[in-house]
């Protein structure tokens, strides 16, 4: 606990002091709401909110290594932190509340933006809190995989944009099927599963991803 | 007190098809003060990130039984936080009771009295070498892994690291520290064994 919030404090001073890398993917989500609305007119299905939000995920996620792993605080992590799984969770907690959960809170808006009504709204911010934390645990995992090389970008989009998926289709779906009033509990249930796998297994992926990424 | 801080046996370690060492074996009790020498490329860094456990030998093994404090060619300090603040996140990750008088203390001691509520980025290099020496003084480490410690140091920071390793040696620390400059120099900073690499 005292290493979550020791991780957890540090990365949000340091967000802060630099606001305007943190509030990039942020921008982008509004940004590309507004041009979608303007282009795409005013009927479209909440999915189209859920692949804006896994894209301003992944433009999120790609870097929450690389200034660690330039400025060497990341070596010093994996030599001190013991165990590393709450340090991780620290730091990727920190992220989320940072990309994941403003997003979560704006998509009210792209919703009446994008999709013309306000049913279902309930259900798109709560697949969004469910499901944006089990995006940015799986994207660490092939951020955490190519820190080293220097390159993420694209390259951690293909990594891990199949193991989206899953996460896309239930968020989505349930969003949809709430706009019509049908039953969304199968749905929540599969993507709460989705997020419980998540929070146990990919913490110790990323620490092994990491603790390779040193090596050279 | 244990007879020993660190034991590496036969480690061996390659670039692609070039060995960098082999067969190499070091025992690290308290007191020592081990010096890595060898030219560039000779695998001082690769050893000593051996030693602390960021990089896996490719034969052998490295058995640590103290912690060890490691500063590296990377800084390991974040820009965006003053120097107290980037102790305070070590102190919190390395497990070390340390307030932040304790902290401040320690900044005071490597020369940083003025500058610790200044962020890191508008630090000089050797200033920001000193936060990361300061490391050293956060928490009773006993073994201290240096690579290159005299990097952008002035002659007054040379005699601190000096005092810094007499004072730490003559209480039951070690350190292992690579260099290819003469550490020597630095009053009481003279190397009871020295490993050379490369030859």
């Amino acid at each position: 606990m005292r290493l979550f919030v020791a991780q957890f404090r540090r990365d949000l001073l340091v967000a802060v002091r630099s606001r305007s890398d943190a509030a990039n993917p942020l921008v982008f989500f509004v940004l590309a709401t507004v041009l979608l609305g303007l282009g795409g007119g005013a009927n479209l299905a909440p999915g189209a909110i859920w692949v804006l939000a896994l894209f301003a995920n992944v433009l999120a996620v790609e870097g929450v290594f690389r200034r660690d792993h330039d400025d060497g605080t990341l070596e010093q992590l994996l030599i001190h932190a013991q165990p590393l799984f709450p340090a991780v969770m620290g730091k990727l907690a920190a992220h989320w509340a940072l990309s994941g959960a403003p997003v979560a809170v704006l998509s009210p808006v792209a919703a009446i933006m994008l999709t013309g009504t306000t049913s279902g709204i309930g259900v798109l911010v709560l697949t969004l809190c469910i499901g944006t934390p089990a995006l940015t645990l799986l994207g660490a995992i092939g951020s955490a995989l190519t820190v080293a090389t220097g390159r993420g970008g694209l390259l951690v989009a293909i990594l891990v944009l199949p193991f989206y998926v899953p996460v896309l289709i239930f968020g989505a779906s349930a969003s949809t099927a709430a706009v019509s009033g049908d039953p969304v509990a199968f749905q929540l249930l599969a993507l709460s599963a989705l997020l419980a796998g998540c929070l146990t297994a990919a913490p110790f992926a990323v620490g092994k991803a990491l603790a390779i990424s040193q090596e050279y | 007190m244990q007879d020993h801080l660190l034991v590496a046996e036969a480690i061996r370690c390659s670039v692609g098809d070039r060995v960098l060492f082999s067969e190499l074996s070091l025992v690290v009790r308290p007191g020592d003060r081990v010096e890595i020498r060898g030219p560039n490329g000779s695998g001082k860094s690769t050893l000593l990130r051996c030693l602390v456990g960021l990089h896996e030998p490719d034969s052998g093994a490295v058995d640590r039984t103290a912690d060890g404090v490691y500063v590296g060619h990377r800084s390991g300090i974040c820009g965006r936080m003053t120097p107290i603040e980037n102790l305070r996140w070590f102190a919190g990750i390395a497990n070390a009771s340390a307030n932040d008088e304790s902290l401040a203390t320690a900044l005071i001691r490597v020369g940083l009295g003025p500058a610790r509520h200044e962020l890191c980025d508008s630090l000089s290099a050797g200033q920001q070498r000193r936060v990361s020496l300061a490391r050293l003084l956060v928490g009773p480490t006993p073994l201290w892994i240096l690579d290159e410690p005299l990097t952008a140091l002035d002659d007054d920071g040379r005699d601190l690291l000096g005092d810094l390793l007499a004072a730490h040696c003559s209480t039951g620390g070690a350190a292992v520290c690579a260099t290819h400059q003469v550490l020597s120099a630095a009053p009481g900073a003279r190397a009871t064994r020295t490993v050379a690499l490369g030859t």
